[in-house]
């Protein structure tokens, strides 16, 4: 490890974590420390466990054994909702935008501060989350189509909504699992520059097989290999490392 | 659920002709129309629950039922004279009122009831099936097992409830004598005021933050889980108020009918209310209003010609809606419509649980 990981205030710590399906270890004894405000990018094989690392951390999938702690507070096993609120946002690999709502609600409902259901009983959104929303628009390039149904869009334009809404949530720390699949080479750019103007407002972890877009992205990169930690540095290095090439390459023979 | 600009008033006219119907037809078909009616107002409710939340349920015959006997219980005891038990009771030997009847000597309570045993039955029930996230056809099957047990469970109790032919036998209601040409028309207007109402109330809660959320849940549960909302409250809310709409009707429908009975809370009655609306649109309130309509005159029409026809029409009506108008009727005339304006429209949003 080439780079200091301990910086005096992580945003957030995976300290061992064991994620255990039915005997399979699909995270193996895995840690992890993410810096406020800055990028990560976690790369792997397919099948390694990175969106399973996601599902944990976000309270989807419980672990084992290990813990995550987030902004100091021990979040490990907690249901969904309350992690969210406490600000970690999530991206799923398949497009998680809501189909029958127009792009703006969708942001909408992202961007609402107050979820509470008694409260909900009002039109329209309140004046900040509404120019926030629009904000957002300009950001990910769909204010021309924000009355347009989600369903509508078209492949990259949901990736790009869908990591709208994390953003509009204000969570200090967004997940972004594959956020190029099936984009081209234009798109892809466009959204490592999306993805670097949301640094240091938001820490960023963005998974992704495609190693373009990581040299483009930069920032550190962890691997990740049938559960375990593998290496950790930047492009270049793990680049360089014939470890990763061996995983990568045994990937490729297969 | 856009209102298109030829029609955006024709709302106004169909108010009209609605609040005159008393002065237009029959006295016969006045009682048809406001027991439709009735229908239509529990049918608002299902666009709630289904069109809104996608929450398949199939146990709105229940509270349909919880509505009409309230009503009924009060209705059989307001004539009573002091100390003497309803008909059917003294027939099989019962010596006193039973206790679930006691609150229904008072027309308040009675009133109250219909509002509030559904409600609270439905939101615990709700509550309990949400929170442990249920869903879907697991929901729908168990919707309809309670419909079941509550319809058998009023037949088998005979000497308390009236058995498999319910209450009937009303000869007046707060007062007014029924059967007259005056009460018709007032519980006829009572009817109409009530799904106006009703039908106001559900497009305002449509178009609030709430409304998008109970979409935004219907489409992608996890994704609104993930945003930070608990999605089980806004879940339960709705389905309290599909009951409470159903409740209502429920006790309208038994004014105007006269009777109510096993036959309408059942297992077989639940799954029409779910085919009116599937007909009629499920999301949309006016197809929903429509379809309630139609599948009834319908069926009047259909089973006076040929009794035993009904049920197989009602199957055959059902899989050609589902095969060939996902969006009822309402949307086929918005298809219509959106052509008849511009060319090809692109197909509206397809409801899918996102990852
Ligand atoms: N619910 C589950 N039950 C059993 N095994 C699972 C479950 N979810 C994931 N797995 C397994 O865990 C392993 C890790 O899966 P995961 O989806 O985290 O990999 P990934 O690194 O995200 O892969 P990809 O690059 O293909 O998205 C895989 O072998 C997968 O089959
Ligand atoms: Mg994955």
């Amino acid at each position: 490890m080439t780079m200091a990981t301990a910086t005096a205030d992580p945003i957030l710590k995976v300290d061992g974590i064991t994620v255990d399906f039915d005997g399979f270890k699909a995270i193996d004894n895995f840690s992890m420390t993410l810096e406020r405000g800055q990028l990560r990018v976690l790369i792997g094989p397919n099948g390694a466990g990175k969106s399973t690392l996601c599902d944990t951390i976000i309270g989807r999938v419980h672990s084992a054994s290990g813990s995550v702690t987030f902004n100091g507070e021990n979040i490990t096993n907690k249901p969904e909702f309350e992690i969210v609120r406490r600000g970690i946002c999530r991206k799923f690999q398949t497009p998680g935008v809501l189909p029958s709502l127009t792009v703006r609600d969708n942001l909408a409902v992202a961007a609402q501060r107050d979820r509470r259901w008694w409260t909900a009983f009002q039109i329209g959104a309140k004046a900040a989350e509404a120019r926030k929303v629009e904000d957002i628009l300009e950001q990910i390039g769909l204010t021309e189509r924000a009355d347009t149904l989600a369903a509508d869009l078209a492949h990259g334009e949901k990736q790009w909504l869908e990591i709208g809404m994390v953003v509009a949530t204000e969570a200090d720390l967004l997940l972004l699992d594959e956020p190029t699949a099936g984009m081209g080479p234009n798109e892809t750019s466009k959204t490592a520059k999306l993805i670097h103007s949301l640094l240091g407002k938001h820490a960023v972890l963005v998974i992704d097989h495609d190693m373009t877009f990581v040299e483009e992205l930069g920032g550190k990169v962890t691997v990740m290999h049938q559960g375990k930690f593998l290496k950790q540095g930047s492009v270049a290095e793990v680049r360089a490392d014939p470890e990763v090439a061996a995983v990568y390459l045994g990937r490729a023979k297969e | 659920m856009t209102k298109s600009s030829p029609f955006r008033h024709a709302w106004i006219l169909v108010l009209i002709v609605a609040v005159l119907a008393p002065m237009l037809v029959s006295s016969y078909n006045l009682n048809l129309l406001g027991r439709f009616l009735s229908m239509a107002i529990l049918a608002v409710g299902i666009v709630l629950i289904w069109g809104e939340a996608g929450i398949l349920t199939l146990g709105q015959g229940v509270f349909f039922g919880l509505g009409g006997y309230s009503i009924a219980m009060y209705l059989k005891l307001s004539t009573l004279p002091e100390g003497s038990l309803p008909d059917f009771m003294e027939w099989s030997g019962v010596m006193a009122l039973p206790w679930f009847w006691w609150p229904f000597k008072s027309g308040l309570l009675a009133l109250l009831a219909i509002i509030l045993v559904p409600a609270v039955f439905a939101g615990i029930f709700a509550w309990a099936m949400f929170r442990r996230r249920i869903a879907g056809v697991y929901f729908a099957l168990i919707t309809q097992a309670v419909a079941l047990t509550f319809a058998t469970l009023l037949t088998s109790q005979q000497s308390t409830t009236g058995g498999y032919n319910g209450l009937t036998g009303f000869t007046e209601a707060f007062g007014m004598p029924l059967g007259t040409d005056q009460a018709n028309r007032t519980l006829y207007w009572i009817t109409l005021a009530v799904l106006v109402a009703v039908f106001a109330g559900s497009k305002w809660l449509m178009a609030t933050r709430y409304g998008t959320l109970l979409r935004a849940t219907r489409d992608g549960e996890n994704r609104v889980r993930f945003l930070g909302y608990n999605t089980t409250p806004y879940k339960v809310v709705a389905f309290m108020l599909a009951a409470v709409f159903a409740s209502l009707g429920g006790a309208l429908f038994t004014l105007h009918a006269g009777v109510v009975s096993p036959a309408f809370v059942g297992v077989v009655p639940s799954i029409e209310m779910i085919v009116w609306v599937a007909v009629g649109g499920r999301k949309s309130l006016w197809g929903a209003v429509a379809g309630a309509l139609i599948v009834n005159f319908a069926k009047d029409i259909i089973s006076s010609a040929l009794p035993e026809a009904w049920l197989y029409v009602l199957g055959l009506i059902f899989i050609l809606v589902v095969t060939y108008l996902p969006n009822g009727l309402a949307g086929l005339v918005e298809d219509l419509l959106a052509k008849s304006r511009r060319p090809a429209a692109p197909e509206g949003a397809l409801v899918e649980e996102g990852k």
